[in-house]
């Protein structure tokens, strides 16, 4: 999103359709670094457009425009999008107000992607996008457009070989339950690819947005430390 | 004794799945066909639904059909309803409705209009005991469990006299008529022999299990079966209680729990909401989806009980526990709850060994989240209330913290509780010892009280108990002509990886290479016996057993085998390298290959075709599956075990505490366990670890609060609830093990997963109060605000027992 659109602006731009090729370029632009209210301002503005998926879940929805909720929006939005994700273009059909989680899970099935709150807390949909860490649960799946997305499924070599990651997470016993897991990986991936040589403590904070119920903390550390150490 | 797999770490067979993302949770599962459902929650704590107009919702493009408490099984009170028209907590579910995307499921409920009358509520358990009280139930407020019996529930109205608030002193738990008491040994004259009495009153919250895992579910029907998908930590032991709530024989269900993304005692057995989808498939004949938000899983995914309470402790000049009096109020949240009073009482019994004992107790509903156990259910919030209260009197006595701990510490001639149950070992003082010098208490404790600026060292230790084993299951083997040992395992997939290293004995009895060993699980189509759920630190020891009686069953017929075909007898043969050989000439042998396939020729038990008649129904179902596929080893666990099997954890804290902010940093934590014989070190670790990590949350960051004008819960995110990230906990831990086998057990096995959380919970608080030169706050979580007014002297927020509101 531009940094200077007010909200009205944007409102006013999703519903126009002459407008439309210019706001999905926006967001195809879109930085790689989207603030929440951001990401807010794009839900409001994408739920001015009526429309309905397959798989569109509740938390996703403007639930004042359900009156006529089967009936696709047509014209109006760019549905079919190509991402990339794991190196490979994807085309897709995707609802404006769609979530990149969901767009994973249940359009793709990638469903490594875990949703443990839907709401930016918990880290388990943890992907990368160009590199960065994402919380996939928070951002739009339009933004993600001409970006390289990247999910625990990406990590494997051709022949299902493990990543050094993932085998340093098994060889540390860094899981416990493992729902939070492919999150912890994620954001491992993103430090280790903008810093090879953390220390503990900077593998502590890149990855505090992680959190694990079972405590894993000091073993999920353990295997970032041995990752770096053969990366 | 030396074992060739146990006590050795290895790679747990489904731990790849977790790293790559493969692993499969419940809402991971697709089905084609497949709907959504929502559901439609009380917005109000205690309420009476009078009318549902849900005709404009269902007129909707897209939605599929509507699940009301008529389409269910009833439940009588106080036991959770699947669905309900007299909501007891806000967010117990009333409807759900079905639609091809959930985004239409959830814009059909918003256009449903219900007429609820407001009925009585209350978040205090105090409140409601008081005369003319709210009930949190139009039946009554106080649940009598009948835990582990044959009998349901009852609810029934209890409410104390005025005389009995008014007799209290200011600030102490008024202590009217109890619903459950037990006594043992002579309370008056261990208090009249006391040197110190220590009187207090206390509090402990409430709080969330914050499963990172919501209890998503997946069902549908094919064939005249039910199939269901759910997040649990049982798998063979859901069956029963899956039947109940379906309302089908446990042979018609097909129950997938492969994995569990956290439970810690919230999803110990099928619970309401994992049938919902059931239900609803089986009215609109098509696969439903019910997700579970967050929010939903702090209204409806249970929580722990809070208590109010009131002790008495006698300690003797050496500081030795005489008689313990304990008065305890239980918020049993909304519905039929757990015994932790129980845990509670019995574990202050057995951890002290007081000469005499007294409990009173009452539980008492709140239209909170139904309760349910929760890591050390009753044993962890005795360790957060009698640690700190040990710490007090060692001061008082001058005595080492330390030693006060050693001189209660049970041996192994403990008896716990008013039936004096025996103990089959126990070794907290070795524990002790041995964290002392690994953590170099002596040393260490010279630091305390240690200032720079407004910061203060403290070092602290607590101890921390659990019962940690079970027994009477079944275990089932089978070597196929494949030369494979195949280990169908009934136990569920909690993350402690215990289903695959209790698995391993029956490779260390069939001196098998784990390499050639397969375990299947996770899927009740996988020919599985009956074993309990993943709960009450029991895998260890039970399973343990299970799997040591079905591999000597299997050996005993290898050898009967062998002497069939080679001559002699069987006891002319041992095994070896997977193979059963003579033993006084080995060159006769035979590979466990052959034998598999002998095994199938020969039929009747060898094969499985004929079994025990004393194994379960469940178990025979499994046997039935895998008969004639090779030599099975199949047996109930019949071995020895008398009294209960404990486990303990000792914890050895060192924070820093900012007197001025209320904030610590813990330095160091080490955490020492007595679990019997360690059959699987890193997986110990990460237990002793994470069980500190969920205790410090306990400590000092989270608690349920409702506003007490309207009912509403204040804490429906993890953001509010706060369990602990990265950044509240140490970066590194420490950990050791006793490692005394328990004699009861064929391995020496016990369980731990509880007694870990406590150690870490109970450390912490007393690690605040030390640095606070002895100020025992009586009440947990210990937040910053508390810590600041208490290092000021200043009055503190809250009132004497106040709960929930704060």
């Amino acid at each position: 999103m531009n940094e200077g659109n007010s909200m009205t602006d944007l409102t006013t731009m999703m519903v126009s359709e002459a407008m439309v090729s210019k706001q999905t370029s926006v967001c195809g632009l879109a930085p790689p670094n989207m603030s929440r209210r951001e990401f807010i301002k794009g839900v409001i503005a994408s739920g001015a457009v009526a429309s309905a998926g397959v798989f569109m879940l509740a938390g996703c929805s403007d639930n004042s425009s359900s009156g006529n909720v089967a009936v696709p929006a047509t014209g109006n939005f760019e549905r079919m999008i190509t991402l990339n994700i794991n190196g490979r273009d994807r085309v897709v059909d995707v609802l404006p107000n769609e979530t990149l989680a969901m767009t994973l899970r249940y359009k793709l099935g990638l469903t490594g992607t875990k949703l443990g709150c839907d709401r930016g807390e918990c880290g388990a949909c943890t992907i990368n996008i160009n590199d960065v860490q994402q919380y996939s649960c928070s951002t739009l799946t339009h933004t993600a457009r001409g970006r390289a997305i990247t999910t625990v499924e990406g990590l494997q070599g051709v022949n299902g070989e493990l990543h050094t990651i993932q085998q340093a997470f098994i060889d540390e016993l860094g899981p416990q339950c493992g729902f939070c897991t492919p999150g912890q990986i994620m954001s491992t991936v993103s430090l280790l690819k903008s810093n090879p040589d953390p220390t503990r403590e900077e593998a502590r904070m890149a990855l505090s947005g992680n959190l694990c119920r079972c405590g894993a903390y000091d073993h999920y550390l353990n295997s970032v430390m041995r990752a770096a150490g053969e990366v | 004794m030396a074992y060739t797999l146990l006590g050795k770490d290895f790679t747990p067979p489904d731990i790849r799945a977790k790293v790559t993302g493969e692993a499969k949770y419940a809402e991971d599962f697709r089905v084609d066909g497949m709907v959504f459902a929502r559901l439609l929650t009380s917005p109000m704590p205690h309420a009476r639904v009078r009318s549902i107009d849900a005709s404009e919702a269902l007129a909707m493009h897209g939605v599929i059909g509507i699940l009301t408490a008529d389409d269910v099984p009833a439940k009588a009170s106080p036991q959770q309803t699947i669905l309900t028209n007299e909501p007891v907590f806000v967010g117990d579910p009333i409807l759900a409705v079905a639609a091809e995307s959930e985004t239409i499921a959830q814009d059909a409920i918003d256009k449903i209009k219900i007429d609820f009358e407001l009925l009585p509520f209350c978040v205090d358990p105090l409140e409601s005991l008081y005369p003319g009280g709210p009930n949190a139930r139009t039946e009554g407020n106080s649940v009598t469990l009948n835990f582990g019996q044959p009998i349901p529930p009852e609810v029934n109205e209890k409410k104390w006299t005025a005389r009995d608030f008014a007799a209290v002193e200011e600030g102490h738990l008024p202590t009217g008529e109890p619903t459950v008491q037990w006594e043992y040994g002579d309370l008056d004259t261990g208090f009249e022999d006391a040197a110190l009495v220590l009187e207090e009153s206390f509090v402990v919250a409430s709080n969330s299990h914050h499963s990172m895992e919501p209890r998503s579910a997946l069902s549908y029907w094919e064939n005249g079966k039910c199939h269901v998908f759910g997040s649990l930590q049982s798998q063979s032991f859901a069956m029963n209680t899956l039947s109940g709530l379906i309302g089908i024989p446990p042979e018609d269900i097909v129950f997938v729990a492969e994995f569990c993304g956290g439970g810690f005692g919230s999803k110990g057995n099928p619970y309401p909401s994992m049938v919902i989808p059931a239900h609803f498939s089986k009215k609109i004949n098509r696969p439903v989806m019910l997700r579970i938000s967050r929010a939903e899983e702090y209204y409806l995914g249970h929580a722990r009980s809070g208590f109010q309470g009131r002790t008495k402790i006698g300690f003797r000049e050496d500081g030795k526990v005489t008689s313990i009096d304990l008065y305890l109020v239980q918020e049993n949240g909304s519905a039929t709850g757990f015994p932790d009073i129980n845990g509670f009482s019995e574990g202050a019994s057995l951890v002290y060994t007081p000469e005499a004992m007294r409990l009173r107790g009452i539980f008492v509903s709140t239209n909170t989240p139904p309760r349910l156990a929760q890591r050390g259910p009753g044993q962890n919030q005795m360790a957060v209330t009698f640690e700190p209260l040990m710490d007090r009197a060692a001061k008082e006595l001058s005595i080492d913290r330390l030693a006060i701990r050693q001189i209660n510490a049970p041996t192994g001639d403990a008896l716990v509780g008013a039936g004096r149950e025996p103990v089959t070992s126990a070794h907290p003082r070795e524990a002790l010892a041995k964290g002392a010098e690994q953590f170099n208490w002596v040393e260490r404790v010279k630091n305390d009280g240690q200032r720079n600026g407004s910061k203060v060292r403290s070092v602290a230790v607590a101890t921390a108990f659990h019962p940690a084993g079970f027994n009477g299951f079944d275990g089932l083997v089978v070597i196929t002509p494949d030369g494979k040992l195949n280990v169908h395992t009934g136990v569920g997939n909690l993350g402690t990886y215990s289903y695959a290293s209790t698995s391993r004995v029956a490779a260390e009895v069939l001196k098998y290479d784990w390499e050639n060993c397969v375990i299947h699980r996770g899927d009740s189509r996988k020919h599985l016996p009956f074993n309990i759920g993943q709960f009450g630190s029991n895998t260890s020891f039970t399973m343990t057993r299970t799997n040591f009686v079905a591999a000597t069953d299997a050996m005993d017929k290898i050898k009967e085998i062998a002497a069939m075909d080679m001559g002699g007898d069987p006891e002319d043969y041992d095994i070896g390298e997977e193979k059963v050989f003579s033993i006084s000439d080995p060159t006769q042998s035979m590979t466990y290959a052959e034998v598999a396939q002998r095994a199938i020729e020969l039929g009747g038990k060898y094969s499985g075709i004929e079994g025990p008649e004393d194994i379960n129904p469940i178990t025979k179902g499994g046997l039935a599956g895998i008969a004639g596929t090779g030599l099975v080893g199949v047996a109930k666990d019949k071995l020895e075990k008398h009294g209960l099997v404990p486990a303990f954890c000792a914890g050895f804290i060192d924070i820093e505490l900012d007197t001025e902010t209320g904030k610590y940093e813990i330095l160091d934590y080490l955490g020492v366990v007595d679990c019997g014989t360690v059959l699987h070190p890193q997986s110990l670790a990460t237990q002793i670890k994470g069980g500190a990590v969920m205790g410090f949350g306990m400590a000092a960051t989270e608690k349920l609060v409702y506003d007490p004008q309207s009912g509403l819960p204040a804490n429906v995110g993890l953001y509010q609830a706060k369990p602990p990230s990265y950044l509240d906990v140490p970066s590194t831990m420490g950990w050791a093990a006793v490692d005394e086998p328990d004699p009861q057990n064929p391995v020496g096995a016990k369980g731990v997963g509880e007694p870990v959380m406590g150690g870490g919970a109970a450390s912490l608080i007393c690690a605040i109060s030390n640095a606070l030169d002895g100020h025992y706050f009586m009440r947990n979580p210990i937040t910053p605000d508390m810590i600041v007014n208490a290092a000021a002297g200043r009055p503190q927020s809250y009132k004497p027992l106040q709960v929930n509101n704060q």
